[in-house]
């Protein structure tokens, strides 16, 4: 066994889990998140799609030693203080985005990792985003639409936020 | 659900720290993982130990050195190959490579010197034990049959490496850390037609840098790939073309092709037919189709990727003229 420190959703975490175990493994065994999904297990689907000091990357294919010290953001740590949904999650609901919901959580870190650093995305420009995320339920248009509605909701809450 | 075998993992701080773990017995590199931790769920390979190279110092990055070559280290991820601008702007054959390679999450694993160093595929090897087991095994893993050409004596796993013939149309080379240490490895020597390992290196040398020297003036590049869905996918034909056209000129031209056989291969008579045909003229255009034809008489894929191979075949001219054509245009 090793014993590993990492920061969860601005959390200090320290876990003691076998040397090959995945942070897959980590999230949602020892500290309980199991938000992040495990689809095909094979770097395919990316319903375990998680952010990495910042990178979104799929945890299965991720050895939990490999993200010792770094920060890792994943589908719960987007709800705000108050158990407030992020806007990327509120623009799923509204949108329609979600049907069963398996591939939610790595589309909603996918969106939420395009927007952090492209605030107001083209369509083509969320497609690409998503080219690593399978959904089998929606047809993908919705989902789509959800990611560009949060685009509009975050900017005009910035906005607002300004002119407050 | 396929599990990962008992591993312990090692984390070196430095290259000479990394290449003494890796002169143990089953010791194995260990950079983004994107295609070694399904290989091992496959138990196509049996490591005691990954050796992360994470933490050593000064794999990572792209720079340009002096003489105007991109030194890229080992560890770069692709996402940052391909969106670098020094990339982007001195080897586009390369960004666009490494911007092709599986989806967006695995480009932000993956590196360039793991895809450089890609295992070879096939469609009898990339299986689970239980698959392989129960179609009697093959000569790349366990087996002394080889399911793609039947009585074949040679394992025909294909190179499936986007960024392999990228590099291969700009002449780079790998920088190799030994225990003896450091060489130059030209790409051209690296790969040999043998699908059970491809690579001309021992287990206990690591790749720290790909070097891509300072190209031609008027040097342009294009990489397109074939592959059933727009994302995620190894190739089932891969195209990259180098044209050097100074002063609208063609001066030089090249074509490699990956994902047919073993080793990436390179397409003979480019630059026969290409140099000295001005761009944007109907010349230069009937050049690039006889280049797609030469590709078409020299390529036969065989059966060892997803794919028909005859539509692959057909493919080939069609992705050199469409590299080409993007290079040129």
């Amino acid at each position: 066994m090793i014993d590993l420190e990492l920061t969860v959703n601005g959390e200090l975490a320290r876990v003691r889990v076998e040397p090959g175990a995945r942070l897959l493994d980590v999230l949602r065994g020892p500290l309980g998140l199991p938000g992040t999904k495990e689809g095909c297990g094979n770097g395919e689907c990316g319903a375990c799609t998680v952010l990495v000091a910042g990178r979104p990357v799929c945890a299965c294919l991720t050895p939990a030693a490999e993200v010792e010290g770094l920060e890792v953001l994943t589908v719960e740590g987007l709800v705000g203080p108050g158990g407030d949904l992020s806007a990327v999650q509120r623009a799923f609901v509204e949108g329609g985005g979600v049907q069963c919901g398996f591939c939610t959580p790595g589309m909603v870190m996918s969106v939420h990792a395009l927007l952090e650093r492209n605030p107001d995305p083209t369509p083509e420009d969320v497609r690409e985003a998503l080219t690593g995320n399978l959904c089998r339920c929606t047809g993908y248009a919705q989902i789509v639409e959800s990611a560009l509605l949060a685009a509009r909701k975050r900017r005009e809450a910035r906005e607002g936020g300004d002119r407050a | 659900m396929l599990r990962l075998p008992q591993l312990q993992v090692a984390r070196p701080r430095t290259v000479e720290e990394a290449l003494a773990l890796l002169g143990g017995e089953g010791a194995l590199p260990f950079a983004g993982g994107t295609d070694l931790l399904p290989n091992l769920k496959h138990r196509l390979l049996a490591p005691q130990t990954l050796v992360s190279l994470a933490g050593v110092e000064g794999l990572s990055g792209v720079s340009v050195d002096p003489g105007g070559a991109l030194v890229i280290g080992a560890t770069t991820r692709l996402h940052e190959v391909a969106e670098h601008p020094e990339v982007r702007a001195r080897a586009p054959a390369l960004a666009m490579a490494a911007g092709l390679v599986a989806s967006p999450q695995i480009r932000r694993m993956g590196t360039l010197g793991g895809n450089v160093l890609l295992d070879t595929r096939c469609r009898y090897v990339n299986q689970s034990a239980f698959w392989r087991k129960s179609l009697g095994h093959c000569l790349k893993k366990d087996g002394a049959v080889c399911h793609v050409v039947p009585g074949g004596q040679k394992c025909v796993a294909a190179a499936s490496n986007d960024t392999a013939p990228a590099l291969l149309t700009l002449g780079a080379s790998l920088t190799v850390a030994t225990a003896a240490g450091t060489r130059e490895v030209p790409l051209e020597s690296l790969w040999k037609p043998d699908g059970v390992y491809n690579r001309r290196l021992a287990p206990n040398e690591l790749v720290t840098a790909i070097r891509v020297p300072a190209q031609a003036a008027g040097h342009r590049g294009a990489y397109l790939k074939l592959r059933p869905r727009e994302s995620f996918d190894f190739p089932l034909l891969g195209v990259a073309v180098r044209v050097d056209a100074a002063g609208g000129v063609v001066q030089s031209a090249d074509v490699v092709v990956v994902a047919l056989q073993a080793v990436p291969r390179r397409v003979t008579g480019a630059s026969d037919e290409l140099a000295g045909k001005a761009l944007g003229t109907q010349e230069l255009e009937a050049a690039i189709v006889a280049v797609g034809a030469r590709a078409h008489q020299q390529c036969r894929p065989l059966p060892n990727v997803p794919g028909d191979p005859d539509y692959r075949r057909e493919m080939v001219p069609v992705f050199v003229r469409r590299a080409l054509r993007a290079a040129a245009g």
